[in-house]
């Protein structure tokens, strides 16, 4: 081919299409020991009928970092050696033939410091829609420690939390105010007030609760506070409710978070997902500087987290949330009404509260995640639990939990300050049986019916939940241990 | 009895028996952590600092000794409210604290 001049070319650039796996491309390097300052992701990749895996792979790798379709003569102006994510291991599916898992390592310089969206817009940006590949699921991910030291994390942690309530050695207890949407903000603060009185640390506005023209949010603001402070003072014992500042602008929900501040509220609500990463590390920021807890909802996950072949898997949703930051995130019950696998929720609760976090492939944690002192956020479990599921929820997740009762609270004969007595003295009664060396789980029964005999609101709630149970099977499974 | 203070932990239950405030001692000692005694006459919801009673027990070895240390508190302080807290110093954190101690007649809730 000739040049526009019409002399032979004098360049080596060849343009054209070669494969994304050629060795001298770096995407596929099956030999590959990654460093320690690498981003490393695990990807489930099915790919279309005829590409071979490690074809798809390599272009997965080289797609979410430096490669694209076909050769640019660019490309010899750098060094894609320092800039090429590497495909160093694929391992097969028990199992399943039309789905591998592939890992990828990416180099530090292909990130901005304590920009998630940056990260995210490359790990998950147009890769995802890559037609090579008929379904893309980003498994987990290992954030090297150097990238993660230029995130904020938590506002507070776990440990700040508990000293700025005063609240030591027992999970939290709360619940979500109903009905959802259509309450007076006189009323909803009535709601508020009953269920913090009988026994609540905190309740909680729904996800989609903002300004509506029901109830404007400096009018739920104003009766809530009222209802939080009045319980306060009745039981001698400090309370919270999260008030949802989601908004339309960063501006608003300034502005709504300040005067939450202003009315003594110890804790906001954002919805991470729906509000964006930029937005949701902004208020991170504001909470830290403002001395306000920092509650996130993950309304929007299921959309990303529940199909098992494609999207992002929860783990990874929650490590970002804790890698920008709030005090507390939704992670499943294993007992309740929601999704949630037992291994895997155990697994994200983890990734959510512990320092260092081993790969272990039975609670679907594919990389060591070592956190350094970025501190632990509170999972919150929440979804049709209710008072006979006490012993088995503090023996799942011990006492760095928020217990969150809704329907278990406001669903009492005798009204939401009766079900949060119940629920606050089923569970005092299983800390102390534990803490005196019962087994939970076993004698959980016992201990309940032991605690009813001087606490007539949980008589009436074990009752009234007898026999309910949610026992369908989940959607999302861990894959089949490999044979060994 | 009802408690009219429902501040820490456990105090939704029945106040509790000696053996039973032994349990939670043994507890404490048998996880590592440090046992303390705090007192106030003022236990308002914000009133994040009681009065040690005597530093952490930093040496005690059986839940006598704790136990000793709460009645002397009891003899010293009549009439207020006495607190067992536990410290984990490895996770420099308090993570257990429950009133052992009322006041025989509690002042009435405010509201």
């Amino acid at each position: 081919m000739s040049t526009p001049n019409g002399n032979a070319p004098r360049s080596h650039f060849k343009a054209g299409v070669v494969e994304y796996s050629s060795a001298d491309r770096f995407y596929y390097d099956p030999g590959y020991t990654p460093k320690d300052t690498e981003l490393l992701a695990a990807f489930r990749i099915t790919p279309q009928a005829g590409v071979p895996w490690e074809e798809a792979a390599a272009a997965v790798a080289a797609e979410s970092s430096s490669g694209t379709w076909t050769t640019v003569w660019s490309d010899l102006l750098t060094d894609q050696a320092r800039y090429a994510g590497r495909t160093y291991r694929i391992e097969s599916v028990p199992g399943r033939d039309d789905q591998f898992i592939a890992y990828i390592a990416y180099p530090l310089d292909l990130f901005e410091e304590g920009s998630m969206p940056n990260l995210l817009s490359s790990i998950v940006g147009n890769v995802f829609g890559f037609k090579a590949i008929r379904a893309l699921r980003l498994e987990d991910l290992r954030i090297p420690t150097v990238l993660l030291a230029t995130f904020g994390g938590p506002p507070h942690g776990i440990q700040v939390e508990r000293d700025m309530l005063n609240k030591y050695g027992r999970p939290l207890l709360g619940a979500t105010m109903k009905p959802k949407l259509g309450l007076s903000a006189k009323n909803y603060g009535r709601v508020v007030y009953e269920a913090l009185r009988g026994g609540l640390d905190f309740t909680k506005d729904d996800e989609n609760i903002t300004s509506q023209p029901f109830m404007r949010w400096r009018d739920r603001f104003s009766f809530v506070m009222e209802a939080v402070l009045k319980a306060e003072a009745e039981t001698g014992e400090r309370k919270g409710h999260y008030l949802n500042v989601t908004a339309g602008t960063m501006e608003e929900m300034y502005k709504r978070a300040e005067t939450a501040k202003a009315f003594g509220a110890p804790i906001i609500m954002v919805d991470y997902l729906t509000v964006g990463f930029t937005a949701f590390a902004s208020l991170t920021n504001w909470c830290r500087d403002n001395g306000v807890l920092l509650h996130a909802h993950r309304a929007m996950h299921a959309v990303m987290d529940r199909q098992p072949n494609h999207g992002i898997h929860w783990r990874v949703l929650a490590k970002w949330c804790r890698v920008v930051g709030a005090d507390h995130v939704h992670n499943g019950t294993v007992v309740g009404k929601l999704e949630g696998e037992r291994g895997s929720t155990l697994g994200s609760t983890d990734l959510l509260r512990e320092r260092y976090v081993e790969r272990d492939l039975a609670r679907g944690i594919y990389f060591d995640q070592d956190w350094l002192s970025m501190p632990g956020m509170l999972p919150v479990a929440s979804g049709g639990i209710h008072v006979w599921h006490m012993p088995e929820l503090l023996d799942i997740f011990g006492d760095d939990v928020i217990l969150q009762f809704g329907g278990g609270t406001l669903g009492h004969p005798w009204g939401s300050a009766a079900g949060a007595e119940a629920n606050r003295v089923a569970l005092e009664a299983c800390v102390q049986a534990r803490n005196e060396g019962r087994e939970l789980v076993r004698e959980g029964p016992d201990i309940l019916r032991a605690a009813a005999a001087h606490s007539p609101a949980l008589r009436v709630a074990l009752e009234t939940w007898k026999d309910i149970t949610f026992n369908f099977d989940t959607v999302d499974k861990l894959d089949a241990p490999q044979e060994a | 009895m009802t408690n009219t203070l429902r501040t820490e932990t456990f105090s939704y239950l029945p106040p509790m028996t000696e053996a039973q405030v032994l349990a939670q001692i043994n507890h404490i000692l048998v996880n590592g952590w440090i046992p303390g005694i705090e007192y106030t006459y003022r236990p308002d919801p914000h009133n994040s600092f009681w009065n040690f009673y005597e530093l952490p027990l930093f040496d005690a070895k059986a839940p006598e000794d704790v136990m000793e240390a709460v009645n002397a508190c009891r003899a010293a302080h009549p009439g207020a409210y006495i607190k067992l807290t536990g410290y984990d110093n490895k996770r420099q954190a308090q993570v257990l604290a429950f009133v052992v101690e009322r006041p025989a007649e509690e002042a009435p809730a405010a509201g």
